[in-house]
């Protein structure tokens, strides 16, 4: 039966505290309210190959036959970002891609849709990926609404974790929550009309229909993953579902937000780190309509590795301290000028490099073994010619050769860490995120996380850059190491004095 | 392989340098014809249209080719070459120009290094944005790379650093063409804004526009030019791998400056280059990439820069002075002019012109360019005899 085989989450660890927001200073330690923003190197593409690695980590990713990758804020109006984040995560050539967009339940509709195709027979396994980045106008409600986040599921009918049982689904015509043409921001009509007309009793419609189908009332679920604007309108349509509030997945509201399209299946990510076998999980997105899917875990649950899932995320957090500083993450900031668009990087460059740039393959040489970034014609260690084998590097781990903090590198965010990287021979230069510059040690392990690079050319360009690797594994949670990590709080004049 | 040299077979009869520094009211074109019109006088040549038989030119910044130089200099109906090779280009043109004239091409032969940064609109190198992969690139983030290493395996730190950016601030007022004429301290380097971690701003070369030119010309027609001719004793520039992404580099140096250390020490019949040069002009694009030169060049041992850099011995004054016009430092780095620069410099050192920052009896001098990644060096020994 068709159902979800693994999964995997992200969470950028860049958090913006609601008191920040408010204008106050972040104070080393407090834990209010706050939301997870991608910081200015990330997007929904960046988030989503990291959600996908995670999915796949384990698992062949040759076995992969489609990626179907939903959210509403693609970095593109026209490109498909499916075949760039199949490219970042090495799939295979002949993957079917497809986007999904538009629409808040294109993350759930995307997850049908795989069930679908792997019982119809024609994909065997499908990566499934949510990922949102929505923009809200600065100092909105939505600004404070809303969060960053990716979901994966791979999904196949070889020892799911989880199966599909049946879905649910009602299309409504509601002008609630839009982004039009040109627009830069989310808008929405009044809160109490989208709640009492549109998300409440519609959301509640689907959830009813399912458990219709199912021919079981609310009580039999073990867990309900459920959108929401808000807790309030949460426990509504909980009650008017005859849903408990144990049975409620915990909405995340104040610690992560609402991620658009990724929020009810990164809920049920969470849902499935603590489920046991044999419980019946729920999950339900609104948007024009609502769609719900019903899932029955298995004993393979059990036999699955642990996951870089919800929690995992979570316990990682870097404050952010200034509200400023987010505006110039955000790109909302007054500038004099645009930053200039017509450097020409070229998309011939980009197009010959895409197997380096992209999907982070390097060449090991088949007659001295040595592994060699980026490719080249010739050897640097025995001079061999044309005689190579691709390798992957994005998921390996390597370690800090040499680095500087550069400062005069433009970024939101100086310094820009920049490290020599050695990932099994091959030297690479990297930059390095999620770090600060005093944690940046000779020798240091590192993995590899894909990123924005810069903008040049008018758009997002896309490479990988080194983060710290934690070798406690997946599910080690360091929530005082990391929290101390802070994007902003370097003294750079006075780091390295003395050495 | 075999490798000839270049020794004694080529003399330079003539130096120039234009002013360096912002030069907001001047062309490449009226730089060029500054240096080189010095040049001229120096080695007595007053119709240069009919005694320059040929034009090599270095420059990195200029979309104009070699015609930019002869048409500034109006010399027509002549071989004019554009080398460019980063940071070394100014060496390589010079090298280009004393490899045709050994080569019996021509007679004489007019080297131009010049560079106009300062009409880009910003401050500072630019910041590499051609491709992808190769962010983020600031030249002194590449140069840096050598820093955390360094520091690590020898001890050294930033306030050796600082000794000499004071050092090369003093030699630049002493400079009559220098742009920065200004002492500074060791409180003040070690409080400067940072740049790319070890550097502070102090720590960085002055980028500036400028020009200098030199006339070369075959050894036995030397002294119909001026009874003092310096010889080029060798010449070379050397490539080397990326550094970035070259597996064995320790970042405890830079490979490129000890390979052509060696072959132009081969060239000169040079065997101990701390007792037989009396004169350097190093390459200080950064304090470290000096320091690191120090001992690349075989003046001091691996790891000791520190305690010669301690107790002055490349000081004024000292047992073998380095960058005695300020070098890239305080008297300016327009890139492609830099090499020819201290051409410039070394031979007036040698001819004992060099006024109050002269070397007594200085007989060999060195000068060392490394650009790029670094990935390419070019070094140059000229010698009074």
């Amino acid at each position: 039966m068709a159902g979800i085989v693994s999964y995997g989450a992200y969470v950028p660890p860049t958090r913006l505290g609601f008191g920040v927001m408010s204008g106050r200073p972040a104070k080393p330690g407090e834990e209010g309210p706050e939301r997870a923003v991608a910081w200015a190197d990330e997007d929904a593409i960046t988030m989503a190959v990291a959600a996908g690695a995670n999915a796949l980590r384990g698992f062949d990713r040759a076995g992969v036959d489609a990626l179907l990758f939903a959210s509403t804020s693609h970095p593109f109006r026209e490109k498909q970002s499916a075949a760039l984040i199949a490219k970042a995560l090495d799939l295979r050539r002949d993957v079917a891609t497809a986007d999904v967009a538009g629409s808040l339940r294109a993350g759930t509709g995307a997850l049908r849709a795989a069930f679908d195709a792997v019982a119809a027979g024609s994909a065997r396994r499908v990566l499934v990926i949510a990922s949102d980045q929505r923009p809200a106008a600065p100092g909105s409600a939505l600004e404070r609404a809303f969060g960053d986040g990716a979901v994966a599921f791979l999904v196949g009918n070889d020892d799911p974790i989880a199966v599909f049982e049946a879905a649910h689904a009602v299309a409504d015509e509601i002008v609630d929550v839009w982004r039009g043409e040109g627009d830069r921001f989310v808008h929405t009509w009044e809160d109490r009309f989208v709640v009492q007309e549109g998300y409440a009793p519609v959301l509640a419609e689907a959830v009813k229909g399912l458990l219709g189908k199912l021919g079981e009332g609310a009580g039999e679920l073990a867990r309900a993953c459920l959108y929401a604007p808000d807790e309030r309108s949460l426990a509504g349509v909980a009650k008017a579902c005859g849903l408990r509030r144990e049975q409620l997945q915990d909405a995340l509201f104040g610690r992560l937000g609402n991620t658009g399209c990724a929020f009810a299946p990164l809920l049920l990510a969470a849902a499935l780190e603590s489920a046991r076998p044999g419980e019946r999980l729920l999950v339900a997105a609104y948007g024009d309509g609502a769609e719900a899917l019903a899932l029955r875990t298995t004993a393979q649950l059990e036999k699955l590795e642990p996951r870089r899932g919800v929690s995992w995320h979570l316990a990682r957090r870097r404050p952010v301290r200034s509200y400023d500083r987010f505006l110039r993450a955000r790109n909302l900031d007054a500038r004099e000028y645009e930053p200039a668009r017509d450097q020409g990087l070229s998309a011939t460059i980009h197009f010959r490099e895409r197997d380096e740039d992209v999907s982070f393959v390097g060449q090991r040489c088949r007659s001295c073994g040595g592994l060699q970034f980026p490719n080249q014609r010739v050897c640097e260690r025995c001079f061999a010619k044309d005689d190579f084998a691709p390798e992957r590097l994005s998921d390996k781990t390597g370690s800090v050769v040499t680095y500087t903090f550069d400062f005069f590198f433009p970024t939101p965010d100086p310094p820009t860490i920049v490290t020599i990287t050695e990932i099994d021979g091959a030297r690479v230069h990297l930059q390095l995120v999620d770090a600060r510059p005093e944690d940046v040690k000779l020798g240091m392990p590192v993995e590899f996380s894909f990123r924005r690079i810069h903008e040049v050319g008018g758009r997002p360009n896309y490479y990988w850059k080194a983060r710290p690797y934690d070798p406690e594994g997946f599910a080690a949670h360091d929530p005082e190491g990391f929290a101390a990590h802070d994007p902003e709080g370097f003294a750079g004049a006075t780091h390295g004095s003395g050495r | 392989m075999s490798r000839g040299t270049l020794r004694d077979k080529v003399a330079v009869v003539g130096v120039g340098c234009s002013q360096f520094g912002e030069n907001w009211d001047m062309a490449p074109s009226d730089m060029i014809v500054d240096a080189a019109y010095e040049a001229y006088a120096d080695a007595g040549i007053d119709d240069p249209q009919r005694r320059i038989d040929a034009v090599f030119t270095g420059s990195i910044y200029s979309q104009k080719g070699p015609h930019e130089c002869s048409d500034a200099l109006k010399l027509f109906a002549k071989p004019v070459t554009m080398v460019s090779n980063y940071c070394a280009t100014g060496t390589d043109a010079f090298r280009c120009g004393v490899l045709s004239v050994a080569a019996g091409l021509y007679d004489t032969v007019l080297v131009v290094g010049y560079d106009k940064p300062k009409d880009r609109g910003v401050s500072g190198p630019s910041v590499m944005m051609n491709q992808v992969r190769d962010l983020p690139q600031t030249p002194a983030g590449w140069f840096a790379l050598c820093a955390a290493t360094y520091f690590d395996k020898y001890g050294a730190g930033r306030e050796d650093l600082g000794r000499i950016a004071v050092k090369n601030h003093h030699n630049g007022t002493l400079a009559p063409k220098s742009f920065l004429k200004r002492e500074i301290t060791l409180e003040e380097h070690a409080q400067a804004r940072m740049i790319s971690w070890p550097f502070g701003l102090y720590d960085c070369a002055a980028q500036t526009d400028g020009a200098a030119a030199a006339v070369i010309t075959r050894a036995d027609l030397a002294k119909s030019f001026r009874a003092d001719p310096i010889w080029v004793k060798g010449v070379t520039v050397i490539a080397g791998p990326n550094p970035q992404k070259d597996p064995s580099n320790d970042f405890l140096s830079w490979k490129p400056t000890g390979w052509a250390a060696d072959d132009v020490y081969r060239q000169a019949a040079i065997d101990d280059p701390r007792r037989q040069i009396q004169v350097a002009q190093l390459h200080d694009c950064f304090t470290l990439t000096e320091l690191l030169s120090y001992e690349d060049l075989g003046f001091c041992a691996k790891g000791a820069a520190r305690e010669h850099i301690a107790s002055g011995v490349f000081e004024l004054g000292g047992e073998l002075p380095v960058n005695t016009d300020g070098g890239l430092k305080t008297f300016g780095h327009p890139t492609g002019a830099t090499g020819v620069r201290m051409i410039y410099e070394n031979v007036l050192q040698l001819r004992g012109q060099a006024g109050p920052r002269q070397v007594p009896g200085a007989e060999l001098a060195l000068s060392h360019n490394i650009g790029g990644h670094p990935t390419a060096c070019g070094i140059a020994i000229l010698g009074n005899s």
